[in-house]
């Protein structure tokens, strides 16, 4: 029998494998997506720069996928990232990293990158707690839900990320679950193939830190709740804010063309440049 | 480095001229001149005219200037542009650089070039947020946490500005570590002649190429050389503890030993390389007295110095240029003869108690704090009553 090597296996960092996401983790199903929709859509890995931050999720690209990976320090990545645009526009820049680093410590970050719509594909892996650390309350964790800092019960509501991107500016944004595992495929695609900030949150599980502690102890018992709970965007009109608050709404949010902010920084620099060489020749 | 041509044809129109311009203005120029080709950085008195000036010149010699949503981002963006092999520099006063504190620590540890200005103002806190101080001297050197080393410059004109921007950047190149310019609202804010060099008097260091493409965290070197993004190399960068090929490896005390060791060797083995300063001996050579300053108390100190040579006092001055590493062995020399040391300093004395740990001489520091520069008098009469 010949010896089994996947498909994808070009794709990530061989040499450290085995993973060491926990059983029933969402995040390896992430970087299945990922890798799929890298080769899908015929990006070489060797154009591609993968930035993370502090989390589970933030090992997805950094150090499993095989690409320049820039792994930063928490809630800074799509700032690190947008230095790495702006000096390689020519490089795919994607961020890969965990609800509590991109709209908890990270947030003013990420509103003024959707805000400029600069060209990064950030992929927020949201498990709904703070799980590296052992199970805190995050602002994606649902009210009412007890974690370790709120063990009593927490009473902040949750933070709807992607509509906050949407509103900020996003030229691309999408919800998805790791249910919906085909169309977040197909998401990615779009998000890297887009010109502009693209943005999707990707409603994931933590059965260890976080399922554990609210009678979800096993993938299957989050999987089940986000094949239940969802609902296609275009299926939500006339339905109450209450209403949707209990599902979670899926699919693509906004895909609008908006002036892109390295193109426009590019063209002043090539402008200030032409002038000084008009100056000169005068 | 070679020098771009959209850049040369700028500087070219530049060299030789004077200008009469602020010692933020003339950073600005020497960061153009230095070759930086992407600046992030926030607003922040009195470092502001550094990045608006840098913000309309630099795009014209073909760089690149953003501003950010506040610190944190700027110094993240610019270690970002760096690994794409740009240089890349931003400038801030205290409150900002006590934001960048824990990126200028993932400088060190992912051991990126970069250079961050901090034109020092009176605090803690906010303070006097338009007055000038020379109270982040400690913080330059401890700021971030863990154990590094670090280099720091401290410029004493508005033309200095200027030209220790060229060695700031290939001192960040050659060592492969962020470089701070310790700058104090005094010097960004006076306004003095500058000339502009000539393009031809301008090197920009070689930043060293990784052989083999994967091994830039470690090797034989002190300083190992660096592969930047985009070149195939599935380069690894990350501040967790990390084997010479970027892989994280947390759990082995050996990695950490070797590399942690290596990072700050890197600056303390080459102390005599880095460090500058500028010796003002007195000409009969006998002094008892000395006085050691930089930054803007270094000019009322030169100043009184001069005074109190007039008055038949024999006393030597040193400046030092290089705050970090610090100029130990230029201090002791210098300490050596002496009776009694002066350290002027716009903080606490923070310099001051550092040259204690070296010198056998009484060392008398002459702070003075509040936002007000200290009088050639005022140092004049420390310097008589210590004679």
């Amino acid at each position: 029998m010949g010896e089994y090597r996947h498909r994808l296996m070009d794709y990530v960092r061989e040499e450290i494998m085995p993973h060491r996401f926990c059983v029933g983790c969402g995040c390896g199903t992430v970087l299945n997506a990922f890798v799929n929709a890298v080769e899908e859509i015929g990006l070489e890995p060797t154009k591609m720069v993968c930035v993370s931050g502090i989390g589970c999720s933030s090992w997805i690209p950094s150090p499993y996928f095989r690409s320049d990976t820039l792994h930063t320090t928490h809630g800074r990545p799509i700032a690190f990232a947008t230095g790495v645009k702006i000096m390689r526009p020519d490089l795919t820049v994607v961020v890969i990293a965990g609800d509590g680093d991109v709209s908890g410590i990270g947030g003013n970050h990420l509103i003024h990158a959707a805000r400029r719509n600069i060209d990064l594909s950030v992929f927020m892996v949201n498990n709904m707690i703070y799980g590296m650390t052992g199970g805190q309350v995050a602002p994606t964790t649902p009210s009412g839900t007890k974690t370790s800092t709120t063990p009593h019960r927490n009473i902040e509501p949750a933070f709807k990320v992607a509509d906050l991107v949407m509103t900020a500016g996003a030229t691309y944004v999408a919800r998805w679950t790791t249910y919906h595992v085909f169309p977040l495929m197909e998401s990615m695609q779009n998000a890297m193939t887009r010109k502009g900030f693209s943005f999707i949150e990707i409603i994931s599980q933590c059965p260890d830190n976080y399922g554990r502690r609210i009678g979800k102890p096993t993938a299957n018992d989050f999987l089940k709740q986000f094949r239940d709970d969802a609902i296609r965007i275009n299926k939500t009109e006339g339905m109450s804010e209450e209403q949707l608050d209990k599902r979670i709404v899926i699919g693509k949010l906004c895909d609008r063309e908006r002036p892109e902010y390295v193109t426009q920084l590019h063209e002043i620099i090539r402008e200030q440049v032409a002038a000084v060489k008009r100056e000169k020749t005068k | 480095m070679a020098i771009e041509a959209n850049r040369k044809e700028y500087l070219r129109r530049l060299g030789g001229k004077k200008y009469f311009i602020l010692g933020d203005e003339a950073c600005a120029y020497g960061a153009i001149y230095a070759g930086c080709d992407f600046f992030a950085g926030y607003p922040i008195t009195p470092a502001t005219e550094i990045a608006e000036l840098i913000a309309l010149e630099l795009p014209k010699a073909g760089g690149i200037c953003i501003q950010m949503e506040d610190e944190l981002a700027s110094i993240a963006a610019i270690i970002g542009a760096a690994w794409t092999g740009a240089r890349t520099m931003t400038a801030t006063s205290g409150p900002g650089f006590s934001l960048m504190q824990e990126n200028i620590g993932y400088a060190i540890m992912t051991e990126t070039p970069c250079v961050i200005v901090n034109v020092q103002r009176s605090g803690p806190s906010t303070g006097q947020a338009t007055k000038p101080a020379q109270g982040d001297v400690m913080q330059a050197r401890w700021g971030t946490h863990g154990d590094h080393d670090i280099i720091a410059l401290a410029p004493h004109s508005a033309q200095e500005c200027l030209d220790l921007m060229l060695d700031c950047f290939n001192l960040a190149d050659i060592y492969r570590t962020p470089v701070i310019l310790l700058m104090d609202g005094e010097i960004g804010h006076i306004r003095e002649s500058v000339t502009m060099p000539e393009l031809s008097t301008i090197t920009h260091a070689e930043r060293k190429l990784a052989q083999p493409a994967e091994d830039i965290f470690g090797g034989p070197e002190l300083v190992p050389g660096i592969t930047h993004y985009g070149e195939g190399a599935n380069v690894h960068v990350t501040g967790s503890t990390h084997l010479a090929n970027g892989m994280r490896d947390v759990a082995t005390p050996e990695v950490h030993d070797v590399l942690l060791r290596r990072i700050y060797r890197k600056i303390a083995d080459n102390r005599e390389q880095i460090v500058r300063t500028e010796l003002d001996k007195d000409t009969d050579g006998k002094a008892k007295i000395g006085v050691i300053a930089y930054g803007a108390a270094s000019r009322p100190a030169h100043g009184a110095v001069g005074r109190a040579r007039n008055n038949g006092n024999a006393v030597d001055f040193l400046r030092l240029i290089t705050i970090w590493p610090f100029a130990r062995t230029q201090v002791v020399e210098f300490c050596r003869d002496l009776d009694v040391l002066l350290v002027p300093e716009m903080n606490l004395g923070q310099i001051s108690r550092e040259i204690e740990r070296f010198v056998n001489c009484r060392v008398v520091s002459v702070s003075k704090i509040g936002g007000v520069p200290h009088t050639v008098e005022e140092i004049l009469t420390a310097i008589e009553e210590a004679v």
